[in-house]
């Protein structure tokens, strides 16, 4: 069983087309990543899917870095 | 009893917006709007053309490959949000341009959703027995409805018309339609019309977006909807040879596409020289594919469309 960091990073290596090394924890999506905002909104329903999970937009809208998507699915996740 | 697409035609204005135009009309830039949108040009009606003209036009070729005379036409549903007129409706006034003077005549309003909506309408008619020939148009001019200083708006919409002839036939042809909404998202997308007693035109007039919520909900609506169609017809995405998709935006129809795991070369795409044409775009797309040859008859064809209300649709089809 992965962990849920290896499943988010996964998930952001999937959706936004990048390298596993650049998936760094402060990396910014919009600013390291090459994501744009069509590409974030894609990115949370992905990771919706995987966590079987519903973020509310204003709580999207924080999830700006790796880290913070890691984080926002640690402190929602039922394990 | 099945009603079955027998002709198809479109139309659409010879003025070709570019986006390197608009980088001069906004802030705006060429790579933006191809990279968010996938549109490089959008056309947009004259000043002497409207619904009514432009609908016109698409329904003389649809009749015309459908080798259906107007007379002989049962029903005229017109889906539309842009007409010039609150009434009579749009499909009135294309009844009497064409000599239609047997059908009924309507329009229907569910934004870019619109066709497929009037194509369930005429199936259910043509199936009953109640209508043998119905002639199915989406057109719209929501060029006109934007800001002309909104830079989010201004750059998705084109102008245009697409129609299609249904006819009644015992061999198999629009297998299923179906059609949802889900009126609580309104605020999200719309535009309201400008009031009678106030400045012709008020600012609360203009076409409203909120972009990334409406991807959002396209997105997952959307790619429900071709699952469950497809589902409810035992049918896997394989057995389809063309997804017909609105064309809003590319980035939605790569979403659903990804969904069905139908390769690209299988969905048809106008939108890089259309714009989102709203009702009009379904059918624009069906009849451009028809007419150079890449949808043959016997192929199975997944329509699909969202849009403002939020009311979205898919049709199964054997063309």
């Amino acid at each position: 069983m992965s962990t849920i960091e290896e499943r988010v990073k996964k998930i952001i290596i999937e959706q936004l087309g990048v390298k596993e090394e650049e998936v760094k924890p402060e990396a910014s999506f919009e600013n390291d990543l090459g994501a744009d905002s069509l590409d974030t909104v894609e990115l949370v329903m992905a990771l919706e899917e995987e966590f079987e999970t519903e973020i509310p937009d204003e709580e999207a809208e924080k999830i700006r870095t790796v880290q913070a998507a890691i984080d926002y699915v640690t402190a929602h996740s039922e394990e | 009893m099945f009603s079955r697409i027998s002709g198809t035609g479109h139309y659409l204005p010879a003025y070709r917006l570019t986006n390197t135009e608009l980088e001069s009309r906004v802030d705006t830039s060429d790579q933006w709007i191809r990279e968010r949108t996938g549109i490089r040009e959008r056309r947009i009606a004259a000043s002497n053309e409207n619904v009514v003209s432009m609908a016109t036009a698409a329904s003389r070729e649809a009749l015309a490959a459908a080798g259906v005379q107007a007379a002989q036409l049962d029903m005229i549903v017109v889906a539309t949000t842009s007409a010039d007129k609150a009434f009579p409706s749009a499909a009135c006034e294309v009844q009497a341009e064409l000599g239609a003077t047997k059908a009924a005549a309507f329009d229907i309003a569910a934004a870019c959703a619109g066709f497929i909506f009037a194509m369930s309408v005429a199936d259910q008619y043509i199936k009953t027995g109640m209508a043998r020939h119905v002639l199915v148009v989406g057109a719209d001019v929501l060029s006109r409805l934007c800001n002309p200083e909104d830079r989010n708006t201004i750059v998705l919409f084109g102008d245009g018309a697409g129609a299609a002839v249904l006819s009644a036939s015992d061999q198999a042809g629009v297998l299923s339609t179906h059609i949802y909404c889900a009126g609580e998202y309104a605020s999200l997308l719309g535009a309201d019309l400008p009031g009678r007693n106030a400045d012709p035109i008020t600012e609360q007039a203009w076409l409203y977006m909120k972009g990334n919520e409406v991807f959002r909900v396209a997105v997952q609506k959307l790619s429900e909807l071709v699952q469950d169609t497809l589902k409810q017809h035992n049918l896997k995405p394989d057995q389809l040879d063309w997804l017909v998709p609105h064309q809003a935006n590319y980035r939605i129809i790569q979403a659903t596409a990804k969904k069905l795991k139908m390769p690209i070369e299988q969905v048809v795409l106008t939108l890089e020289y259309t714009g989102n044409t709203s009702a009009a775009s379904v059918p624009i797309a069906l009849d451009v594919a028809i007419r150079d040859g890449r949808i043959q008859r016997g192929q199975r064809l997944l329509l699909e469309a969202f849009g403002g209300g939020f009311a979205w649709g898919s049709a199964l089809v054997v063309y």
